[in-house]
């Protein structure tokens, strides 16, 4: 009698528990990873032989809610066609009742454990890249209400792509009930008090379940929360302040991303301090506003979030125009010098 | 405006003006008008050379360094000419000959041309 290895029992015990995708066209590889809504599989679609990414609600979570749910996120991502939204190929029922929808499999690398390793002008490419896709759905009535480092993807070939539609928002349709199960709502149904998204990353109306209130602005807080991530490699709440949040004293201000780490330079503070203003009013009117103080700032322009003092404009326009200045500088030396030298 | 034709433009006026300061220098300001008038023509060829560069390569390095280059090259080729008074300008036309190609080179790598809308 042969007894199988540790790892032989392991990997058969994880593949009974991978779902029964019967007579669907997919067939299950390897597990991607898991999330409260579901699990997400790499997966091969056996009609056009290839890999997807299939993601299928969790057992025991079938419900008619989740399942309206699922389907709902994968229609708001189906609408949203932008080289930085993942496309949902398809969606579908199991033979046990689960919702599933498929969508193209990116190989990549979380924006989160990316940004450790990336110089700070490409992490604010990657930020633009993020705004935009984020106005995109804005442009298309979609609201995110969890855009985190944790749900953007950097791709093999640099493209940046926004995941986890999952409690996203269609802005122009009317709030449906919330579940009377007491289970997690479906995106649009955000009843007043119901907290949906990270904390860490959550404005503070969100935070405090004013559904109402969770607009645009919203969306902005939480990019200008991904910045003063990319900025000082720490979430603007961690531990304990976050869970402040969730209890209500949501109305304060993280320490501004210069202090936190003192390399930061002032207006990109000051911009992600902007985005992330308590009152929605004070913040970016929209995410392309955002990203375009941002790419001021590349550019070596002024920003509209911080007002400089004369040195800081001195040395902007130093460091701007640095070979120029150098140059300039160099022929008028070489010409004084050979002035002094004749005149001798 | 194309980037030769603003290497050119620029290359004339900052011609004009390095030839100018040849008045600083009492012992050749009764040529002023051959030295800027020789000068200015220089930058002009320079500019043009250097605007073409621009067009085909797009590397401010190589761009500042072709720039040296070109202005080290024309400059030596007048600095080699003979003078009224025998004597040869090498150090006094070459070196801020070349650091004018260099302005130059960087001022058509940074230059972003723009064209004219045709109906």
């Amino acid at each position: 009698m042969r007894w199988l290895s540790d790892e032989t029992v392991a990997h058969l015990r994880r593949v009974a528990e991978w779902p029964d995708l019967g007579d669907t066209k997919y067939r299950v590889l390897e597990e991607l990873g898991s999330g409260g809504m579901g699990t997400v599989y790499l997966a091969e679609d056996r009609v056009l032989g290839r890999k997807v990414a299939l993601k299928v609600v969790g057992p025991g979570a079938a419900s008619p809610e989740i399942a309206a749910r699922t389907l709902r996120e994968a229609r708001i991502i189906a609408r949203l066609e932008h080289p930085g939204i993942v496309p949902v190929h398809d969606a579908g029922t199991l033979p046990d009742g689960r919702m599933f929808y498929a969508m193209k499999r990116v190989d990549g690398r979380r924006l989160d454990e990316l940004a450790t390793e990336t110089p700070l002008p490409e992490r604010l490419r990657v930020f633009q890249r993020i705004c935009e896709t984020v106005a995109f759905a804005h442009a298309h009535g979609v609201l995110h209400r969890d855009l985190k480092p944790e749900n953007v993807m950097v791709g093999s070939f640099g493209e940046v792509l926004v995941l986890d539609w999952g409690v996203a928002k269609i802005l122009e349709l009317p709030e449906e009930d919330p579940p009377r199960d007491g289970g997690p709502a479906t995106p649009a149904a955000t009843a007043e008090g119901m907290v949906l998204g990270t904390l860490a990353y959550m404005a503070p109306e969100q935070a405090e379940g004013l559904a109402d209130r969770v607009g645009i602005a919203s969306d902005v807080y939480a990019l200008g929360a991904i910045l003063y991530f990319l900025l000082t490699l720490h979430p603007p709440f961690e531990g304990d302040a976050a869970l402040a949040r969730a209890r209500g004293s949501s109305g304060s201000a993280p320490l501004p991303a210069n202090q936190r780490t003192p390399s930061t330079p002032r207006p990109l503070a000051a911009i992600a301090a902007k985005a992330m203003a308590i009152d929605p009013a004070r913040r970016y009117l929209s995410a392309q506003d955002l990203a375009a103080d941002v790419a001021k700032h590349l550019d070596g322009e002024p920003v509209t979030a911080y007002r400089e003092s004369v040195w800081e404009k001195g040395a902007r326009f130093f460091g701007r125009y640095r070979t120029a200045i150098l140059l300039i500088a160099a022929y008028i030396l070489m010409r004084s010098l050979l002035l002094i030298f004749y005149r001798r | 405006m194309a980037k030769p034709v603003f290497g050119l433009l620029l290359g004339g006026i900052l011609g004009i003006f390095d030839g100018l300061t040849a008045w600083f220098t009492p012992e050749v300001r009764d040529q002023m008008l051959m030295i800027v008038v020789g000068s200015t023509v220089k930058g002009l060829i320079a500019g043009l050379a250097i605007g073409f560069f621009a067009n085909k390569v797009h590397s401010l390095p190589l761009g500042i360094l072709f720039g040296l280059g070109v202005g080290l090259l024309l400059a030596y080729l007048v600095a080699a000419m003979p003078q009224p008074n025998g004597q040869h300008y090498y150090f006094e036309i070459m070196l801020p000959g070349a650091i004018v190609g260099a302005i130059v080179g960087y001022a058509t790598q940074k230059y972003r041309a723009t064209r004219m809308a045709r109906t």
